[in-house]
């Protein structure tokens, strides 16, 4: 098939006025603001050495702060605000998505316009200068109309630089809740769609070349003293901010539902979303959400429903280090998260834990079937897992439970794992029970006799402001213990595939006419 | 009466006067610091064409560079019309004295006419007043209304830049103008026109002239009255005739240039009898 012609460019392209209009608020936004800031700081610290050095050396720390770290401690830092501006002057404010994105980009955008301001102030000759304060200026006037028009094309090249970093940046708001074509990006990593992927960065590319083009052409302008051109500069960038603005003033819609940042994730989500529309609720989905930022969300109520597991809200939410049997955890975890308003609506039906998985074959040869087989030949053998695993409780669980200790430990995307285990480049991986991919390579997940690893269960979380809302638990009810782990690691494979049929809508409606015949 | 009384005062008064001024700088790190003015005291008359002649270093830029207080002196008092400037607002008294930069001062971004114009346009006058004093001061310095108005600095030769220069000084109706070797980076001809040029004006608008060189002849061909400077301190002030009984040896070794010249000049030009 020519890869032109896969339907999924057309899915992608209709997400389009949406990802590319919230990317172009937050991204303009967030530039306006580090000007506003910038500018008058840069203007005020030019003349003063120490100030100068301060706020250079700060803004230069902050550039060394990966953007994805940055923004995603604002959300925390925000939401402890939220929390005491709501205590003392009794109004919050929501510390997802748009406010911490714009905060974070704010920040990085600092630092070019900073330093070209005050390259470009400091650069006006002394002797003109003097001639400003000899035809009889203020020290204003002489700012305002000789040393700003002189420093502008410097300052214009800095508010270049910062607009790049600023569009390219705001991809990686995605996680912390803020839509933006970042979205096309982590949802294409997460379930295999390589289109989307491409989409998102040659828009996120093209978007930033058209905005540092306009602005190139105001930057001329100023050099070669034409209104024209600066002009017509200005104008393309308003047009670009009007042209993104028209089709977000639309809709907004009533029902939104989260998603983290794996493909099971954007399936359910799915689901969930079309389950809502063909109840005749409007609904959307928010998704590729951080895991640390999704609870948060939802008791903030910027999201009303998403799917988490029992053992990651008892292990990550509410820090309990003792692993209790299932429905006993269950039980806890409804009245742990009640106190909070949180209603666990049910489970799915199926579990996604944490689980050793390695090849059958071998597993059979070594006569392997549970960790604690496994324990007695692990210092010979590697392992490998995702990003958070080793610094998970469960990790340190399964360790003292079984003394494991492997000859190496390796971190790489989830999705690369299964792959990486099947040939043998790792001896054991840890990966989720749920992946369709276990079955795929026929590989094994091994015994946790000791119950080391907490249960998983897959849980329907409502926001407390949707707690009595009859017309969303009866949209959902359908769902409720219909998803069976054979089920859903079908969905996973299926979402996984890299073709036009693995979208995550598509699967969904596989699943739901799965689960749905009686 | 009191307010008359005054401006009657004033009137009378020398346009620029110094009395005992002293100025000193920081001379860097661990150095003493450097009297550039050292107490001076020195008149100009009204109508007067006043010439500051000194080496660089001599203190004769800061001299001027006191009168509209680009800097505030240490020591001593600087009055202008009668009135000490350390009680006048610096900016006020700026827009009422045109300053003539050495090297032009114009601004690179500014057309031609507007930088004509920055000062009455700071006084807030009017913008077709504007306009129209600006083509005015356009004719005055000889420079083509339609041809340089809307030119910008770089696009001029040396020699109309510093006439934008004058022009600029001359916008707002001073009555004293102060100028910092205006010529002095021009080639003989140019320079030699513009002196012409301005000592015409000066006299047409019965201006207050203090001009700074480094050229002695020059002084001698401009001025009423020259100031000799060395090392901060006012050395002999004077006509030329009078400078030139002057026993000061600085002073005589000044005028031992021109003097040379012009003698070097009578032998090697043949004299046109005729003329």
């Amino acid at each position: 098939m020519n890869l032109f012609s896969d339907p999924r460019w057309g899915e992608a392209l209709a997400h389009l006025p949406d990802y590319l209009g919230s990317h172009v608020r937050v991204s303009v936004a967030a530039l306006a603001l580090g000007l506003a800031v910038s500018l008058p700081l840069a203007i005020v610290a030019r003349n003063r050495p120490v100030m100068r050095g301060a706020l250079l050396g700060l803004a230069s720390i902050v550039q060394t702060v990966p953007g994805l770290a940055l923004l995603a401690l604002f959300y925390p830092l925000l939401l402890a605000l939220a929390s005491v501006s709501l205590k003392w002057f009794g109004f919050g404010f929501s510390a997802f998505g748009f406010l911490p994105a714009v905060l974070a980009l704010a920040l990085y955008s600092m630092l070019p316009v900073l330093r070209n301001t005050i390259t470009g102030l400091n650069g006006v000759e002394p002797s003109i200068l003097e001639a400003a304060q000899g035809v009889g200026m203020t020290e204003l006037q002489s700012l305002v109309s000789v040393e700003l028009p002189l420093a502008l094309p410097v300052m214009m090249a800095g508010i270049r630089t910062a607009a790049v970093w600023v569009i390219g940046t705001a991809t990686l708001s995605t996680p912390i809740g803020q839509t933006s074509l970042g979205n096309y990006i982590f949802a294409g990593l997460q379930t295999q769609n390589w289109v989307f992927v491409l989409f998102g960065c040659i828009a996120a590319a093209l978007l930033a070349l058209a905005v540092d083009q306009l602005l190139a052409l105001i930057e001329i302008g100023i050099r070669a003293r034409s209104r024209a051109r600066a002009g017509l500069g200005g104008l393309g960038i308003a047009a670009l901010v009007a042209a993104t603005l028209v089709p977000s003033v639309a809709g907004t819609s009533a029902y939104v539902v989260g998603a983290k940042t794996f493909a099971e994730q954007y399936v359910l989500s799915a689901l969930m979303a079309q389950r809502l529309r063909a109840a005749g609720l409007s609904a959307t989905a928010r998704e590729g959400l951080g895991s640390n930022v999704i609870y948060q969300a939802l008791v903030n109520g910027d999201i009303d429903v998403y799917v988490d597991y029992s053992g990651t809200l008892w292990v990550n939410q509410f820090h309990v280090s003792e692993i209790k049997p299932r429905a006993e955890l269950l039980a806890e975890l409804k009245t742990m998260l009640a106190k909070q308003g949180v209603t666990l609506l049910g489970e799915l039906g199926f579990e996604n834990a944490y689980a050793l998985v390695m090849p059958r074959k071998r597993a059979e040869a070594l006569h392997i079937r549970t960790i604690a087989d496994l324990a007695a030949q692990a210092p010979t053998m590697s392992i490998a897992a995702d990003y958070e695993f080793f610094s998970r409780p469960e990790w340190e669980s399964l360790r003292q439970a079984y003394g494991l200790k492997f000859r190496a430990q390796r971190q790489m995307q989830p999705d690369f794992m299964y792959a990486a285990v099947a040939s043998g480049e790792v001896d054991v991986i840890a990966g989720y029970t749920s992946d369709g991919l276990i079955a795929k390579y026929d590989l094994v997940a091994l015994g946790d006799p000791r119950q080391a690893i907490p249960p998983y269960d897959a849980i329907v979380l409502l926001a407390p402001k949707r707690a009595q809302d009859p017309a969303l638990r009866s949209a959902l009810q359908p769902l409720i213990g219909r998803i069976d782990i054979a089920d859903m690691r079908e969905a996973n494979l299926r979402a996984a595939g890299g073709n036009d049929a693995s979208s995550p809508e598509a699967v969904a409606r596989w699943l739901w006419d799965k689960i749905a015949k009686p | 009466m009191n307010k008359a009384k005054r401006s009657n005062r004033m009137q009378n008064a020398p346009p620029i006067a110094f009395a005992h001024v002293g100025k000193s700088f920081d001379g860097g790190r661990g150095a003493e610091r450097v009297l550039a003015v050292d107490d001076v005291s020195l008149e100009v008359g009204k109508g007067e064409f006043l010439c500051i002649v000194g080496g660089s270093g001599s203190g004769k830029t800061t001299l001027l560079r006191l009168a509209n207080r680009l800097i505030d002196a240490d020591t001593g008092e600087v009055r202008i019309e009668g009135e000490d400037v350390r009680a006048a607002d610096p900016v006020a008294l700026r827009r009422r004295i045109g300053y003539v930069f050495q090297s032009g001062g114009l601004f690179p971004h500014m057309s031609v006419g507007a930088n004509i114009g920055i000062t009455p346009k700071l006084l807030n006058l009017p913008a077709p007043e504007i306009a129209s004093r600006v083509d005015e001061l356009l004719d005055l310095v000889r420079l083509d209304r339609a041809l340089h108005g809307n030119r910008f600095p770089h696009e001029l030769s040396g020699g109309q830049r510093q006439r934008v220069g004058v022009a600029r000084a001359l916008a707002a109706r001073p009555k004293i103008v102060l100028m910092d070797e205006p010529f002095g980076a021009l080639d003989p001809l140019t320079r030699d026109a513009l002196g012409d040029d301005y000592r015409a004006l000066h006299r047409k608008l019965e201006l207050t002239t203090v001009m700074i060189t480094h050229d002695m002849t020059e002084a001698i061909l401009l001025a009423d009255r020259i100031a000799v400077m060395r090392a901060g301190r006012l050395l002999a002030q004077g006509t030329a005739a009078e400078l030139s009984q002057s026993q000061d040896s600085y002073v005589i070794e000044l005028l031992r240039t021109p003097r040379r010249q012009t003698e070097r000049l009578n032998i090697l030009l043949p004299q046109d009898g005729a003329a």
